[in-house]
């Protein structure tokens, strides 16, 4: 029971989010309106994706370091997990610029950045797909996974940071904390944060344990 | 100096097979002459943003080609003399000059090419000859690397577009924006900063080929 102490807390920080987040009274940040509700469920999913993208690459490396399969059924899990709240921050992101932005897509470093990481991660689950022996496809995914993330992750990490984007908190335009007078928004944001971390987290190993039995008859 | 002059043999001999065959070279003229050729029919001669635009795309679609071959011509018992007497290092070292060099020269190419068949638009030619140069390397450089990840995959061409697309994007747009001074006459804030990212990322990709290569010849 011990192990599980975190699971306990994502959940009941989850409930806390939804619950606080959709009734907490927001302060008013130039169009927003209601929609700054959005911002305990889209920017953590932005997190979460950085998050399983580390974990994923540094699981290659290890993998690379000791050439134990385990390594790289993490690291193929992970991305996976991290892509599919990729998606989600996409889409969270997509519906709240429809109705503040006034467009769906629109040409913001930030959105740019995202559907760049996804893309990369995509096609590292497409070279997956292409081998059908495990060992090669352990290694030379490893390798796309570094390669890929050492030159890409970070810079559309800092990059989005650097120009002027629409997103609030870039270079020209301020972040909702300074017009959160009254700390609500940040009483419901940092909670959000860990509980949805801890989530995709939870996500994760639930899926690494899912394929380890899957391929039971390689791992003995 | 024995690594130095290893890599310089292996450069080498590239350039002579590619000297005795002529197929590389010929065969991606043709293919830069066709594709701007293409253009031109379709659209004539075009402003200068989109001129701008095309130009990178067929530089893009150029180095795609030209560098998936670098990797598909050696056959395998080859690659495994070669994995035998030098340094999987070395080897990818000779391959990124290899395909440096080739790349420059195709950039050449591609810019005569494009002003010949679809005007010349750029008021600001060394500039833009500068980065024209320093993208062909910056391309030549990420597709070495991943034609040789794609090599494993069973020489699968399809495969390297879908790898290397996502992650030449940014790459792509940096350059285009770059390449912008060279048509209009404006001041763009932060110009040397983009420089020095593209200049970072080609020495970040030398970096990762060598230390990454030597595991993807593990075999």
């Amino acid at each position: 029971m011990a192990k599980h102490w975190w699971k306990a807390l994502a959940v009941l920080l989850l409930l806390y989010t939804i619950i606080a987040g959709f009734l907490v009274k927001v302060p008013a940040i130039e169009n927003n309106q209601q929609s700054t509700r959005n911002l305990f469920f889209h920017v953590p999913m932005w997190v979460c994706m950085y998050t399983l993208f580390t974990i994923s690459v540094a699981n290659s490396i290890l993998y690379l370091t000791k050439y134990d399969l385990k390594k790289d059924i993490l690291a193929s899990c992970a991305a996976n997990v991290g892509v599919l709240f990729g998606l989600m921050g996409f889409v969270t992101g997509s519906l709240w610029a429809t109705y503040t932005w006034g467009s769906t897509l629109t040409n913001d470093p930030k959105q740019i950045a995202t559907a760049v990481a996804l893309l990369i991660y995509l096609a590292y689950l497409v070279l997956r797909m292409s081998f059908t022996d495990i060992d090669k496809r352990a290694r030379v995914s490893a390798i796309y996974n570094i390669f890929a993330f050492a030159l890409l992750i970070p810079l559309t990490y800092i990059i989005p940071r650097m120009v002027d984007s629409l997103h609030p908190g870039s270079a020209s335009s301020p972040g909702f904390k300074s017009k959160d007078t009254d700390g609500t928004l940040m009483m419901v944001f940092y909670p959000a944060f860990i509980g949805w971390t801890l989530l995709s987290v939870w996500i994760y190993t639930l899926l690494a344990r899912y394929k380890r039995l899957e391929l039971k008859n390689i791992f003995k | 100096m024995a690594a130095l002059h290893q890599t310089l043999t292996l450069v080498k001999k590239d350039l002579v097979l590619e000297l005795r065959q002529k197929y590389a070279f010929y065969g991606i003229l043709l293919y830069i002459i066709s594709t701007v050729f293409v253009i031109n029919m379709m659209m004539g001669k075009p402003e200068e943003q989109i001129w701008n635009a095309q130009f990178w795309v067929v530089q893009l679609f150029v180095s795609v080609n030209a560098i998936a071959k670098s990797f598909m011509q050696e056959s395998r018992g080859r690659l495994l003399y070669f994995y035998s007497v030098v340094h999987p290092r070395y080897f990818i070292a000779a391959k990124l000059l290899y395909n440096m060099l080739l790349m420059a020269i195709m950039s050449i190419i591609a810019l005569v090419s494009c002003i010949v068949f679809l005007g010349n638009p750029i008021i600001n030619v060394w500039y833009f000859v500068g980065v024209v140069m320093l993208g062909g390397i910056s391309l030549s450089l990420l597709f070495t690397m991943l034609a040789a990840i794609a090599a494993q995959a069973n020489q699968n061409a399809a495969l390297m577009a879908i790898m290397g697309f996502p992650i030449m994007m940014p790459l792509l747009m940096m350059l285009a924006n770059i390449a912008r001074s060279a048509f209009v006459p404006v001041y763009q804030p932060g110009l040397l900063n983009m420089f020095l990212l593209l200049i970072g990322m080609d020495v970040l990709i030398i970096g990762l080929a060598m230390i990454l290569f030597p595991f993807l010849w593990k075999d």
